[in-house]
C-alpha cells in the first residue's frame, strides 16, 4: 500500500507556512510539509510525497549506498555466470 | 499442474465464455469508462437488442456496402468536462473524434452531422467558441458539417453542452481493416506519445492541484492514416484510435477479436515525461490513459519499418514507434515485457482509471 | 525520474537475480511475505517474479487497506454518504470496493454525493467551499496515511471548520503481522517489510518478529530493484543464520521513523480495542479511532451508524491464502461463489489480490509461461 513518489522541493508556497511546491518529472504540486517540521529543508532537497504530504526527506547518501551495494553485487556474479557458461561448454 | 488446479482453470474458462451479463441495477460511471463494464453493457444490452452482422464486429465504425462503393459510418457523443482545456475544447474533440473513427475504418471522412444538447443558461459566447472550433477542425479535416439538431434542456439536466457527431466517409482502398485481422508475426505501432489527452483533462479539472505543461493531443488522423495505407497496400490489418481505456484496452480488444497474443515492449512505448509524472503522482498507468490523436496500427511484420517510416513522414506521426508484436500464444492476452526484464499481463481496464494512494 | 529510474535498471536486475539464485540452497524452498500491497503492485507491474528462481516464492500479504476493510464499514460509509446534506470524499482506491449492499460507485449512481480526492486536505477544502454541507473524509490506510488524516484534522480544528469529519478506518500493520505469525500453520521464511509505513513507525517495532518468532525482516522500498535487493538480503540472513531487522530503504526510512507523524497520530487518534479485518477476522488493538478531544470531527459520533456487521462467508478461506497455507484455487469458493465480479474475500477484491490475480491470469502463471516469448524480429527492427 501507500503510494509514495519522490519529488524535488522547489520552494515554499505563498498561502501557508506548511505548504511547499514539489516537482515530479516536470509536474508541480503543492504539498504539505508539516510532517517534516524541525528538519532542515531547502530547495533542491528531495522528499517522499504521499497523499499530498511530505512524509520523509530523502537521504542522498543512503540512496548512493544502495546503488553501490547493487553495483558491487553485479560484477562478481556476472563473472561467476561467465565462468559457469564457460564450464558448461567444456 | 495437478488435476484439481486444471479443473478450476477449466471452470474459469467456461465462465469467461458465458454471455456477458450486466449485474448492476443502475448505470454507474464505470459503464462509460470504455473498459470491461462498457464492453459488457454494449454486448449485453445494445448488441443483444440490435444484433446484425455490421454491428457485431464492434469496430470503431460500420463499413456499409453501397452498390459498388463502400462507406464508413460512425457516431460518437462528447461530454467532456471542462469544455475548454489546454490543447483544445469539446468542439475540436467532436469533429476530430468522429473523423478519427472513420479514418480507423480506412475511410476518407466526408460529411458530419452535429447534434447539440444545451443546458438552459449556457453562455452563447461559449457556444460560439465551441462552434468556431468545430468549423476550424472540420476545415482542417476536409469534412463538411451538413446536418444537425439542437435541443435545450432545463438547468441542471445537463452539464453546459453535449455534442453528438455522426460521420460518413468513403472507403477507396480494397480490403477491410478490423480488430479481428491481426495475425502472429504482425507488428504493433503507435503513432505518437500516449496519454496526453487524459492527463490534460485530469489537470484541467483542477481536482488534484497539479500543474504541468500538458496539452491534449486531439488531432485529425485521416491524413497520417492515408499515408500509412498508401505506403503499405494490403499490409495494414487493424487501426484503432486509443481513446477511452487507452492503448491497453484497444490492444486487448484486438487480442480477443483476433485470438492472438499482443506482446508489448515497455521501453519502446512513447510517453512524455510530464505525462509520466502525472501518472506516477496519481498512481495511474499511462497505458490506460485516453488519447484523442493517437492510434495503434497492426501491420504485417515484414513491413514494420516501412510502416514506421510512413507514420514518421507525417507531423502527427513524427514520434511514432514500433511497440510490440503479435504472437499466436497465449491467446487473447496482452503481455508487456517490462523495462526491468519481466513479463506481465496487461488487463483490460476495469472501471475508470482511478487515482490511487495504495 | 530521480530515485526511480535508477532502481528500474534491467542490467542491475539481472545481476541481482543471479545473486539471489546463488544464495538459494539447492532443493530448499523459500517463501517470503511482502506485507504491503504497494510491494505486490510493484511485483505485478514489473513482472518481477520472472527474476526470481523457482526456489523463491512471494506470498502476498494483508497490506492493502481497501482489501481488508470489512464490508460492514463500507455499508456504514454508504449510509453516511446517503444523507442528503453530506458530501462523502474518498481516495479513488475505495470507490469500487463492495460492501454488503454495493460500492461507493453504486451509491453514487443512486444519488449520493461522493467525490474522489487525492489528499485529505482536498476534502477539507471541499468542506470550506461548502459550508452548508457536511463533508466527511473516508479515511483508510495504514500508518503511512494516518498522519496525513491527523494533520488535516488538526488544521480543521485550528481553522474552526465545523462541517468536516473523518470516518476513521486507519489500521495498523504490526498487529496484522502478529496475527499471521501466530497462525499455527505458518509457512513463511521471512518478511519484506512495508517501506512507507516504516517511514512513519521506524524499524524498531519489527524487532519482536526476529527476536520472538525467529523470522528475518527487511524493510524495502517500492522500486523493482528495492524488492529484489531485499529478497537478496533475506536470503543472506538465512544463509548466514542471522535473524534481524534490516533496512534496505534507508534513503527514505530513518531507523526511528518520523516522530512528528507519530505525535500527530497520538494527538488525534486512539487505539481501538479491536477491529475486524476482511479475511483475517477481529484483531485486537489493530486500528485507530478518533480521540475524545476530536469527537466533533469523528463521523462515528456525528452520525448514527447502523454498524451492522457483515460476516465474511464461512466458506471463504482468505485467511489461509493470505498466510500462504492454501493456493487460491484450493479455496472452496474460488471461481464459483467468489469471482472478481462478485468477490467474497479480500484476496479477490483488489485486482492484485492473490485470488483475483490467479483468476485472471492463472492460465498464464510463471511456470506455464513459454520460456522465450516469441517477440518476433520486428520489434528490434
Amino acid at each position: 500500500m501507500c503510494l509514495g513518489i519522490p519529488g524535488e522541493l522547489i520552494g515554499p508556497a505563498e498561502e501557508h507556512e506548511d505548504l511547499a511546491v514539489v516537482e515530479v518529472s516536470g509536474v508541480r504540486r503543492r504539498i504539505n510539509i508539516g510532517l517534516l517540521e524541525g528538519q532542515d529543508l531547502k530547495p533542491g532537497d528531495w522528499v517522499l510525497v504521499h497523499v499530498g504530504f511530505a512524509l520523509s526527506k530523502i537521504s542522498e547518501a543512503e540512496a548512493q549506498a544502495v546503488l553501490e551495494y547493487l553495483e558491487g553485487l553485479g560484477q562478481p556474479y556476472e563473472d561467476e555466470i561467465d565462468a559457469l557458461r564457460a564450464s558448461d561448454i567444456s | 499442474m495437478s488435476g484439481g488446479e486444471q479443473q478450476v482453470l477449466d471452470r474459469i474458462e467456461r465462465a469467461r465464455r458465458r454471455k456477458p451479463v450486466v449485474r448492476e441495477e443502475l448505470i454507474t460511471l464505470a459503464h462509460g469508462s470504455g473498459g470491461k463494464a462498457t464492453q459488457t453493457l454494449v454486448e449485453a444490452v445494445f448488441l443483444e437488442a440490435f444484433r446484425n452482422p455490421l454491428l457485431a464486429t464492434l469496430d470503431d465504425g460500420a463499413t456499409l456496402p453501397l452498390g459498388s462503393a463502400r462507406a464508413a459510418f460512425t457516431t460518437d457523443s462528447y461530454v467532456v468536462s471542462p469544455l475548454f482545456f489546454p490543447g483544445g475544447d469539446i468542439g475540436d474533440l467532436a469533429v476530430n473524434g468522429t473523423v478519427n473513427d472513420l479514418a480507423m475504418c480506412g475511410a476518407r471522412p466526408r460529411y458530419l452531422s452535429a447534434g447539440f444538447i444545451l443546458e438552459e443558461g449556457f453562455p452563447v459566447a461559449d457556444l460560439r467558441r465551441v462552434v468556431a472550433s468545430m468549423a476550424a477542425a472540420a476545415t482542417a479535416a476536409g469534412v463538411e458539417i451538413v446536418t444537425g439538431d439542437t435541443k435545450v434542456v432545463q438547468r441542471g439536466r445537463a452539464d453546459g453542452c453535449y455534442i453528438t457527431t455522426t460521420g460518413v466517409g468513403v472507403i477507396e482502398r480494397p480490403g477491410t481493416l478490423s480488430a479481428s485481422a491481426a495475425r502472429p508475426g504482425d507488428a504493433v505501432l503507435v503513432s505518437g506519445p500516449i496519454g496526453a489527452h487524459g492527463a490534460a483533462i485530469m489537470l484541467a479539472r483542477g481536482d488534484f492541484g497539479i500543474e504541468a505543461p500538458i496539452t491534449s493531443d486531439t488531432a485529425p488522423l485521416h491524413d497520417v492514416v492515408a499515408g500509412l495505407l498508401d505506403a503499405l497496400p494490403g499490409q495494414v490489418r487493424t487501426l484503432r484510435d486509443a481513446t477511452r481505456g487507452g492503448v491497453a484496452t484497444v490492444l486487448n480488444e484486438v487480442a480477443v477479436a483476433s485470438g492472438v497474443s499482443v506482446v508489448l515492449e515497455e521501453a519502446a512505448i512513447p510517453v512524455r515525461t510530464e505525462v509520466t509524472g502525472v501518472c506516477e503522482l496519481l498512481g495511474l498507468d499511462p497505458l490506460y490513459v485516453a488519447c484523442e490523436g493517437r492510434f495503434v496500427a497492426v501491420v504485417d511484420g515484414a513491413h514494420a519499418q516501412s510502416a514506421l517510416d510512413a507514420l514518421r513522414a507525417h507531423p502527427l506521426g513524427a514520434e511514432a514507434a514500433i511497440i510490440g508484436a503479435v504472437a499466436a500464444e497465449p491467446e487473447a492476452l496482452v503481455l508487456l515485457r517490462t523495462a526491468i526484464g519481466g513479463t506481465r499481463v496487461v488487463e483490460i481496464l476495469v472501471g475508470d482509471p482511478l487515482p490511487r494512494i495504495c | 525520474m530521480r530515485f526511480v529510474d535508477e532502481y528500474r535498471d534491467a542490467g542491475r536486475a539481472r545481476a541481482l537475480a543471479a545473486g539471489i539464485a546463488a544464495r538459494c540452497r539447492p532443493g530448499r524452498r523459500y517463501a517470503f511475505m511482502e506485507v504491503c500491497g504497494g510491494h505486490t503492485h510493484t511485483i505485478y507491474k514489473h513482472g518481477l517474479e520472472d527474476h526470481l528462481p523457482e526456489e523463491v516464492s512471494l506470498v502476498h500479504g494483508p497490506g492493502c487497506p481497501v482489501c481488508v476493510i470489512p464490508m460492514g464499514r463500507v455499508d456504514d460509509a454508504i449510509h453516511i454518504a446517503s444523507q442528503p446534506d453530506v458530501i462523502m470524499t474518498s481516495f479513488g482506491d475505495l470507490l469500487r470496493v463492495p460492501g454488503g449492499t454495493g460500492s461507493f460507485l453504486d451509491a453514487k449512481a443512486a444519488g449520493a454525493d461522493i467525490r474522489m480526492v487525492y489528499s485529505p486536505l482536498d476534502a477539507l477544502k471541499i468542506a470550506k467551499q461548502n459550508p452548508d454541507r457536511r463533508v466527511v473524509f473516508m479515511a483508510i490506510g495504514f500508518e503511512t496515511t494516518a498522519p496525513s488524516t491527523a494533520m488535516t484534522v488538526l488544521r480543521a480544528a485550528a481553522e474552526g471548520v465545523r462541517n468536516f469529519s473523518v470516518f476513521c478506518n486507519h489500521v495498523m500493520i504490526i498487529p496484522a503481522i502478529k496475527a499471521i505469525l501466530d497462525s499455527p500453520d505458518l509457512r513463511l521464511d521471512g518478511f519484506i517489510g512495508p517501506g512507507h509505513v516504516s517511514a512513519v513507525i521506524g524499524c524498531e517495532p519489527y524487532a519482536f518478529i526476529a527476536r520472538d518468532y525467529g523470522k528475518p525482516l527487511v524493510v524495502a522500498g517500492f522500486e523493482p530493484l528495492d524488492i529484489l535487493a531485499s529478497v537478496h538480503m533475506l536470503l543472506g540472513q538465512l544463509a548466514e543464520d542471522r535473524c534481524e531487522v534490516e533496512n534496505q530503504y534507508a534513503r527514505v526510512v530513518p531507523w526511528h521513523g518520523n516522530p512528528v507523524a507519530m505525535e500527530a497520530i497520538g494527538r488525534v487518534m486512539r487505539l481501538r480495542p479491536h477491529f475486524e479485518w476482511r479475511g483475517l477476522g477481529f484483531i485486537a488493538h489493530s486500528a485507530l479511532a478518533m480521540a475524545e478531544e476530536y469527537a466533533a470531527f469523528d463521523a462515528e459520533r456525528v452520525f448514527d451508524l447502523p454498524g451492522v456487521r457483515v460476516a465474511d462467508p464461512r466458506s471463504c478461506q482468505c485467511g489461509e491464502v493470505l498466510k500462504g497455507v492454501l493456493k487460491p484455487w484450493e479455496c472452496k469458493v474460488f471461481g464459483t461463489a467468489c469471482t472478481p465480479e462478485t468477490p467474497i474475500g479480500t484476496c479477490m477484491v483488489s485486482s492484485e489480490g492473490a485470488c483475483a490475480a490467479y483468476y485472471n491470469f492463472g492460465r498464464f502463471t510463471r511456470d506455464r509461461r513459454p520460456a522465450v516469448i516469441p517477440l518476433g524480429e520486428v520489434s528490434r527492427a
